[in-house]
């Protein structure tokens, strides 16, 4: 039993297996030309954004409503947020309407650990603070099975702002359970202290990190850093840290790239490489509703195993 | 009125005592301590088995009182002293209104004199309005009673105003405890830098950030041969750095409470909040050099930190928590099991630390059981274990990590100015 899905700290290697197996039977019913299954018929799916998200958000929600679920959406900005309700009693409101599963995505790190305590829904983590964001991993690791038969003794090189990113914190959890070698690479600033506990190498020189890898991801940079101190511009970030063709070329000649989205364009990746046959971006936002439809499916009936 | 202590195990520090001796008590202060004298009429204490000690001198607690009276006031605050065989509180200024005058410094004294179960010494602001702009009004503050001076809560950022604020002080033999942080460092953190904060995406505080202002505050004092004194020191690099400014002689003194000793940043896992404090817990290695520094004498004092928050500003997102958690009934406890019983301290340098040196740092005539001086005592047996509960804390607020943990000692008699206000275990009335 399982009542929530917080992150991928928390789960087996089979736990995760079985929710990737259940998203590629989902992933058909997508490419369906009629879009609805009955999996989720009667039940109330409610996302609860603290943080603006357009892909997610949407990923969620359709995914919900191609199981034939209610789904309803509330933003921080347009609810009782704004009057100084607690998290809490704002989950804690939604709970009491019949909601089933409650989407959550928060800036402070363990806000959805604090809500599924209190509420009888489903919690699943939609990305809290710089923790976790599992379904961001699981549709990773869906991505990457795509390409390879399986993930063991692949090397992953995630690449970008280390410290401030929950995808790579899910998919350092995640990958390391399928036998995945993970890598990261960026600036020294960016770059956490004790990352290397959670059993990866972390390189400065991203030349270092991409050399063989299967998988190159870039992550997110937020242009506001640069105002914190972080890194001197954009041009340098760009010199230094940005993923172009030649760099990929360090790579294995099959390895494929990704990005969490969305990009910015010449910054974490050059434009050729995006466009390229390499990137498997578009695919990464297939297998998004993909995997969100099994995690939401296999809550509903009790968890993963 | 008299008062017998007989059969117990007297420790006094300050006088070198550590043994079995009967202590008598008359019109509240200390008669004699073994040897031959007239116990006729005087109600008898049997402390067989147990360690009679001068009353412990908590000098870092926040009593958040005036205008925090929701998570704590003066008579909850001293009566979790009462519990916690703690009879002199030194309270911080961080109140609202800011203790940064005469009128505060009054309030508070008047309140625990007359409904309060602890001797409580106000503690006034650095900067008025804790601003970190002014001095603020030390002499008459010190006039109305008030031990020391602290900015407690954020550092005096100005280094200009801190030596100030030394030089001023010192001219009143007050003395000004250092909260250090620089909060340009700690970036807004709010968690030990480290694997663990790593691994959960909190927000890290480097140790740099309280050693910075730690070298700080000991090169200014040494500058104007002026003495300070640092507060709740965390890591393994603040203890160091005061070792060797001693080893100089530098007049630089410091304190730690019991979380430094007893727990690592690994209690906030799960987002626990009641783990969440600033300075944050740290590693390993930083608790077994707090510890060491406790064993070679290089902390002089034990302190709680004693910072009461209501439940709701506990039972929230972990970055939005408040720092901090109630410390006065389980610091004693805590002493004895992880400083006493695992060999770093003995039981009367505990007790040193505890109640002497502070009390001869804030200047009061406490931690002691010299005949003559004032009878605050403590009695407990440091082998009878109890467990906390934290729902029978007698603080108003209940934020302790401690919640089940097995401590030894609870004490069973405490005396404020010689009258029993701790009986069996239970208050009564003073």
């Amino acid at each position: 039993m399982r009542k929530d899905l917080l992150g991928l700290k928390d789960l087996s290697a089979q736990e995760i297996k079985n929710i990737l197996d259940t998203a590629k039977s989902m992933k058909s019913i997508i490419e369906n030309p009629k879009k609805k299954t009955p999996h989720l018929q009667g039940k109330t799916v409610v996302n609860l954004f603290y943080e603006n998200s357009t892909r997610t958000r949407l990923s969620f929600e359709l995914a919900a409503k191609y199981m034939s679920a209610n789904a309803a959406n509330i933003t921080a900005s347009g609810s009782s947020v704004q009057k100084g309700e607690t998290l809490i009693d704002t989950a804690e409101t939604i709970n009491a309407m019949g909601t089933d599963i409650l989407v959550m995505r928060h800036n402070m790190s363990g806000a959805p650990h604090l809500i599924s305590k209190i509420v009888d829904a489903s919690v699943i983590n939609a990305g809290d603070g710089m923790d976790e964001h599992p379904t961001q991993a699981l549709l990773d690791m869906l991505t990457m099975l795509e390409h390879f038969d399986s993930l063991e003794g692949k090397k992953v090189a995630i690449i970008g702002d280390i410290t401030h990113s929950r995808v790579v914190r899910s998919n350092i959890y995640g990958l390391k359970k399928l036998g995945a070698e993970v890598v990261v690479g960026g600036p020294a600033t960016l770059m956490p202290a004790g990352i290397e506990d959670m059993g990866v190498k972390a390189y400065t020189t991203i030349q270092e990190a991409i050399i063989g890898a299967d998988i190159v991801m870039g992550l997110r940079i937020q242009l506001e850093r640069q105002k914190k101190g972080l890194f001197p511009s954009i041009r340098e970030y760009y010199r230094f840290f940005g993923v172009d063709d030649d760099l990929m070329k360090l790579a294995k000649p099959h390895a494929i790239l990704m990005h969490p989205g969305p990009v910015n364009r010449g910054v974490e990746l050059s434009t050729s490489l995006i466009d390229g046959e390499k990137s498997v971006i578009v695919n990464q936002v297939t297998s998004g509703v993909a995997v969100r439809m099994a995690v939401m499916y296999m809550l509903s009936i009790g968890g993963f195993n | 009125m008299k008062i017998l202590i007989k059969n117990g195990r007297v420790i006094d520090p300050a006088n070198g005592i550590d043994n079995a001796a009967d202590l008598l008590i008359e019109d509240g202060k200390i008669a004699a301590v073994g040897g031959e004298f007239d116990a006729s009429g005087a109600e008898v204490i049997d402390a067989s088995g147990k360690i009679v000690a001068p009353g412990l001198v908590d000098m870092h607690v926040h009593l958040r009182d005036p205008g925090q009276e929701y998570k704590e006031d003066i008579i909850t605050g001293t009566t979790a002293a009462a519990y916690g065989g703690v009879t002199s509180v030194a309270c911080m200024p961080n109140t609202d209104p800011v203790c940064d005058n005469e009128a505060v410094v009054s309030y508070i004294i008047n309140k625990a004199k007359t409904k309060g179960y602890a001797d409580v010494y106000p503690v006034g602001a650095v900067s008025k309005g804790l601003l970190g702009k002014e001095l603020s009004q030390m002499g008459e503050m010190k006039f109305a009673g008030a031990a020391a001076v602290s900015d407690d809560g954020r550092p005096v950022w100005d280094s200009s105003l801190m030596r100030r604020a030394l030089e001023y002080a010192g001219m009143f033999d007050m003395l000004v405890i250092s909260h250090c942080e620089d909060l340009a460092l700690a970036d807004d953190g709010y968690m030990n830098e480290g694997p663990v904060a790593t691994a959960m995406g909190l927000r890290p505080i480097s140790r740099a950030a309280e050693e910075v202002m730690v070298s700080r505050d000991i090169l200014i004092a040494e500058a104007i041969g002026a003495r300070v004194h640092i507060a709740h020191i965390s890591t393994k690099g603040s203890a160091e750095l005061i070792r060797r400014a001693k080893e100089r002689g530098v007049k630089v003194t410091c304190e730690t409470c019991p979380h430094y000793f007893t727990l690592t940043d690994r209690a906030c896992e799960g987002f626990n909040t009641n783990a969440k404090m600033n300075p944050p817990l740290r590693s390993d290695e930083d608790v077994s050099a707090i510890k060491e520094a406790l064993r070679d004498g290089t902390i002089d004092c034990i302190v709680t930190d004693h910072a009461p928050h209501h439940i709701d500003e506990k039972n929230c997102e972990f970055g939005y928590a408040k720092n901090g958690i109630v410390g006065l009934e389980t610091s004693l406890g805590l002493g004895i099991k992880y400083l006493v019983n695992e060999g770093v301290l003995t039981m009367s340098e505990l007790i040193e630390k505890m109640s002497l040196n502070p009390a001869r740092l804030l200047n009061i005539t406490k931690g002691t059981l010299s005949p003559g001086a004032i009878a605050d005592i403590v009695i407990f047996d440091p082998e009878k274990p109890w467990t906390v509960d934290i729902n029978k804390l007698h603080s108003k607020s209940k934020n302790s990590p401690y919640d089940g943990f097995e401590l030894f000692g609870k004490p069973e008699y405490v005396l404020l100015g010689g009258k029993i206000i701790i009986d069996k275990g239970e208050l009564i009335c003073r």
